[in-house]
């Protein structure tokens, strides 16, 4: 009995802070489906945005926070545009993607998550993004060497890729902005 | 006509011909750009998918410097920047919390009357198609565009305010004025899967696959984007060799501005023989 107790105080928990940090009203969603019908990646995620939301409801965090679903939206906001609820599941993304980071929780799609890091790395550095610096950073993460290596050559080639980076002047008033975020 | 610019990272690399194109055609209005003095990054989905705050705060940077600038309001031509700009505009104009917290870590004073604009948007509805009509010197008649918006713009509707999220029309209306017949299709909100480009190359592979050949289907001889992710993910995962273009550039060739080989060269797909063809080179 006691266990059934923990399991509906840690859902309950779950739901409660989903819904404070995303500051969407995840109950909400009456499973009409049309936010999975329209999203372009939800054919190769392991759980689909509807799913989700019925797992938050239940309070099935472990899945949801180790979902390859919180990493393969790419934020094209379709979902949220079309949800009859006006529930903004790509906010609920971001809320979840950062959930899973404070919580220790291993990216599902690591990749996907150490090229966000490597972006964010290379604003940190300069205060504007360097493509070739930023990619070699995410190679090195990653250890995938092979992977478009073909379009990266063609860029360069088209001298789409400048070698040098250019920094900002305020590179300090940006270290300090990262230093204020990182902390909260 | 002075307005403050945000050219965004891309604007020397992937998205060359695209800054190069605003700028030209911009001049040919009788418009100026004056950039954001020391301007970064606006941090992209790549940021608000890792620190919603830090996501906030940079493109506040910017806000503030074009604010304090006072030469007008901002336009943005890459769609990418111009959603995360205005998603911090958003969070400014009704979260009051958030602004605060916002003005502290970035150190300046939001003013709400401080707009912020899509360079699509400015062109079709501030300087209006009329104004583009009287500029243009040779006609793009014949040449039939698939109009792309994509996500950025669009979407969110309560963020970006911007045409009609399912059915957009902006575009389709500028390549009219410039004597183009744009296709009507179905996929011209539909998303190119932005940066999984280089996490999940298959994947856009797919979804570009579809929209470009929708868009051959319905009788395109070419694709108009404004954002530099669309555009180098539909000209570099398709596999039929239909161009795509920056809608600047199309308005470049309309509008005859000088420097377009520039451009061109800059395209992994030349669309040098579509000119050609239609006696537009």
């Amino acid at each position: 009995m006691e266990s059934v107790v923990e399991t509906v105080k840690t859902g309950t928990s779950f739901l409660e802070e989903a819904k404070r940090r995303s500051g969407e009203d995840l109950s909400l969603c009456y499973q009409c489906l049309k936010c999975t019908a329209g999203c372009p990646t939800a054919p190769f995620m392991d759980v689909r945005p509807n799913n989700l939301i019925r797992m938050i409801q239940m309070g099935r965090k472990e899945e949801v926070l180790g979902s390859s679903a919180i990493w393969l939206c790419v934020s094209c906001e379709t979902c949220g545009t079309r949800c009859p609820n006006k529930i903004d599941i790509g906010v609920l993304m971001d809320a979840l993607r950062e959930m899973a980071i404070e919580e220790g929780i291993p990216a599902k799609e690591r990749n996907i998550h150490l090229l966000h890091e490597a972006f964010v790395q290379s604003i940190k550095r300069g205060g504007r993004v360097h493509e070739a610096t930023m990619l070699i950073d995410y190679k090195l993460r990653s250890r995938d060497f092979l992977t478009d290596l073909i379009p990266g050559m063609m860029l360069f080639l088209k001298g789409k890729i400048p070698l040098f980076p250019s920094f900002i002047k305020g590179r300090e008033e940006i270290k300090r902005i990262f230093e204020k975020c990182e902390k909260k | 006509m002075k307005f403050s610019y945000f050219p965004g990272c891309t604007d020397h690399s992937t998205s060359y011909e695209y800054g190069r194109s605003t700028e030209a055609v911009f001049r040919a209005l009788g418009g100026e750009l004056v950039e954001i003095e020391d301007w970064n990054c606006c941090g992209a989905a790549a940021t608000h998918s890792i620190n919603r705050l830090l996501s906030l705060c940079l493109p506040a940077r910017n806000i503030s410097k074009a604010q304090s600038a006072q030469v007008g309001p901002l336009v943005v031509p890459c769609a990418g920047c111009f959603n995360m700009l205005k998603r911090t505009e958003y969070a400014l104009k009704n979260d009051e919390a958030k602004r605060k917290e916002i003005e502290e870590i970035v150190g300046f004073r939001y003013d709400p009357s401080f707009e912020i604009l899509a360079l699509m948007d400015l062109i079709v509805n501030r300087i209006g198609t009329e104004k583009v009509r009287e500029r243009v010197k040779r006609s793009l008649k014949g040449l039939k565009p698939a109009c792309y918006y994509g996500c950025a713009l669009v979407r969110h509707p309560k963020i970006t305010q911007l045409d009609d999220p399912e059915n957009p029309q902006y575009l389709d209306r500028l390549m009219k004025a410039l004597g183009a017949e744009p296709i009507e299709w179905s996929y011209k909100v539909d998303c190119c899967g932005a940066d999984l480009a280089l996490t999940y190359g298959n994947v856009v592979k797919k979804l570009v696959g579809r929209i470009v050949s929708m868009a051959k289907e319905a009788g395109a001889q070419c694709i108009v984007t404004s954002c530099g992710l669309c555009q180098a993910n539909l000209e570099m995962r398709q596999e039929v060799d239909l161009p795509i273009f920056y809608f600047t550039e199309l308005m470049g060739v309309a509008f005859d501005v000088e420097g377009r080989d520039q451009w061109w060269k800059k395209h992994m797909i030349s669309p040098k023989r579509l000119l050609e063809s239609l006696g537009l080179a």
